[in-house]
């Protein structure tokens, strides 16, 4: 059987103007493979400017990438026309980061739910719209009768958010890409969203992209993880490895960063070396060199990814000794 | 030396077509110089509209309708209009939510700060200000030429230290910083938080910190206070929160932050936050809490200071003063 989604050597470059040389590598050369029959929730983590949002742009086939292909069940999704195309619509949703910004204030959460049932024909009549809609309200944890009838603005920032997943749920989605679905809610509704992604998953069969830059959230929902930093894989592999043991100097940063809420655990000890804003040197090599304390002579070059272990690979010239990694094959030390 | 700021029994209100809704009834707490206070709550807790009271800033339908609001000895809930304008900035310093998208984009960052120099005081000479301006920037690890560079030049970790730095020109006593660091990924959150707590101990200020992160709270502040539906549900230090939180909501508060030993488990707060104006009578949160009694049904509880000076409202501990 066909993967589910398919990333061969894609690559987004971003130019500014006609005739302008200024460019910019939003994502390098990354290679990625989602299986159908085996539900996962993959995480790509990496602060702004790292390229996950390029991603899920790529991924639901709003942009096209400028090499490498995207396939979804074997077919590029930019040569999809027809049927063919109307199923990946159906069947790729998304969940974005504001709440706020996605609904139009003069329609209703009726309307907003009917209109996926009409455009792909889920149901044959209106009470069976009306059940569908019941059912998937349900799903994602909210009262259908609290929530019908309402216009966006009478609802909280967390209702929204799981009306944003009900509506992707209704589709019967067998991608779901949630790009920061949860870092514009309240910490006391965010448990509650990540525990329905979560429910997605193991009930529905639902894969899930979970972007975001908050790895606390990623060790809880995820089972793999990748770090982005600048358009490249950093390091990658199980979450529960790289959150508790980050080996590449970016992912510790990263995970230094993080304001546990612990008060045990002291904030920062690792040195943030250079200011990201101070960084005008992009070169060819290693995209970190210019914060990295560790950096060599050899970082000058790219490094290639390592394989530390089965589940765990890192690009960083610190662990040569171990086997390359070729990017074609990154999905392997991804677990589902 | 008392402390550099105090709220006495704070009330606001607005005034809306469906009727009265009292988003601050009856906030107390003060603050010593150099303190930080973490102020924590659901949206529309009444965080912002705190720190808008504090600034005298309400604007109608709301109105502050008691209270006072003491920054080193000056209520200012009493001085005029125009002593108050002369107040903000110089005594008591607001960042509003968002402040990095509230700078000009069409003047340079020098000519904005020296606005705020310019306003409390005329007669500051340019070389004055330029000199200012070098050193606010300075003190929130900018370089000088940053002055003379536009907003959209700068990134929002850069954007948010220019408001740092406007903020602190005057030096205040009090500098109240709202969701200073929710658009900014973690490294750069770090950096400017880092930024706020050396400026706060170079010119002596007491910082009260705005978010619903809980993570920067335990990292950042030395005070938590935790706000549900316009109340102050309960005040004590840092560690007291996190080891041994007393108040109903603030436990489920911390019961629902996600930590490195409890993998897969979420456990957030059944219901959802009230109305203002739709209030339960009693308690605001007896519908959610999992220990309420009749009597927080019927009558709200007040605030009651236990051992080691922390406050708390709730009717479990009403009797153990």
């Amino acid at each position: 059987m066909a993967n589910l989604l398919e990333l061969k050597n894609v690559t987004k470059i971003y130019s500014r103007g006609l005739l302008s040389k200024i460019s910019t590598t939003a994502l390098a050369n990354i290679s990625l493979t989602l299986e159908s029959d085996k539900p996962t929730i993959l995480t790509v983590a990496g602060e702004s400017g790292s390229g996950k949002t390029t991603l899920a742009m790529l991924l639901l086939g709003f942009i096209k990438p400028t090499s490498g292909q995207i396939l979804y069940k074997g077919q590029d999704i930019h040569e999809l026309r027809g049927p063919e195309r109307m199923v990946f619509r159906r069947e790729v949703q998304a969940v974005f980061q504001d709440p706020f910004a996605v609904f139009n204030p003069f329609y209703t959460v009726d309307h907003l739910l009917t209109v996926p049932i009409n455009r792909f024909k889920l149901a044959k009549s209106k009470r069976e719209a009306r059940a569908i809609m019941y059912d998937t309200l349900e799903a994602v944890g909210l009262h259908p009768d609290d929530v019908l009838g309402k216009f966006p603005h009478q609802l909280s920032g967390g209702q929204r958010q799981r009306i944003n997943v009900a509506r992707a749920l209704l589709l019967k989605p067998k991608l779901l890409v949630a790009d920061e679905p949860v870092s514009m809610v309240d910490a006391s509704l965010r448990a509650s969203i990540l525990e329905t992604l979560r429910d997605l998953q193991r009930n529905y069969g639902v894969s899930i992209v979970y972007i975001t830059h908050d790895l606390t959230t990623a060790y809880h929902i995820a089972r793999s993880i990748i770090v982005l930093y600048r358009g490249t894989v950093m390091e990658a592999g199980d979450v529960d490895t790289i959150i508790k043991n980050p080996q590449h100097p970016y992912t510790r940063l990263l995970i230094d960063s993080i304001p546990w809420p612990d008060i045990n655990r002291r904030w920062g000890e690792t040195e943030i070396k250079a200011k990201e804003s101070e960084l005008t040197d992009h070169g060819a090599g290693c995209k970190f060199l210019a914060r990295c304390p560790f950096a060599t002579a050899q970082c000058k070059n790219p490094p290639p990814l390592f394989r530390l272990s089965d589940y765990h690979a890192a690009s960083c010239y610190r662990y040569d000794a171990n086997p390359d990694l070729p990017s074609e094959e990154l999905s392997q030390v991804l677990p589902i | 030396m008392g402390p550099i700021l105090e709220v006495r029994d704070l009330q606001v209100s607005y005034y809306t077509d469906a009727g009265r809704a009292t988003a601050l009834a009856g906030a107390s707490f003060s603050l010593n110089a150099g303190e930080k206070l973490g102020l924590v709550g659901e949206s529309g807790s009444g965080k912002s509209t705190m720190a808008l009271a504090m600034m005298r800033m309400i604007k109608p339908p709301g109105r502050i309708e008691a209270g006072q609001v003491i920054v080193d000895g000056v209520n200012l809930r009493e001085l005029s209009e125009a002593q108050m304008l002369q107040a903000r900035l110089n005594k008591i310093a607001y960042i509003p939510q968002g402040a990095m998208n509230s700078l000009n984009p069409v003047t340079r960052i020098e000519a904005q700060m020296a606005d705020a120099i310019r306003a409390h005081d005329k007669q500051t000479t340019k070389k004055e200000i330029a000199a200012r301006c070098r050193q606010a920037l300075e003190s929130v690890d900018l370089k000088p030429q940053v002055a003379k560079m536009y907003a959209h030049e700068l990134s929002g970790g850069m954007k948010q230290r220019v408001c740092i730095a406007i903020s602190i020109l005057l030096k205040p006593k009090v500098i109240i910083c709202d969701e200073p660091t929710s658009a900014l990924d973690v490294v750069t959150q770090r950096q400017v938080m880092e930024t706020i707590d050396r400026v706060k101990d170079q010119i002596g200020a007491a910082v009260i910190l705005i978010g619903h992160d809980m993570g920067l709270m335990a990292q950042f502040v030395d005070k938590v206070a935790v706000m549900y539906a316009g109340r102050l549900m309960e005040v004590s230090t840092v560690r007291e929160m996190f080891t041994d939180p007393k108040h109903p909501y603030a436990k489920a508060l911390i019961n629902s932050l996600p930590r490195l030993d409890n993998k897969g488990v979420f456990q957030g707060i059944p219901g959802l936050a009230p109305s203002l104006l739709r209030l339960p009578p009693g308690c605001p949160f007896n519908p959610r809490c999992s220990q309420a009694m009749d009597i927080c049904r019927a009558v709200i509880p007040p605030s009651v200071t236990l051992e080691g000076g922390r406050t708390v409202a709730c009717h479990l501990y009403a009797d153990k003063v």
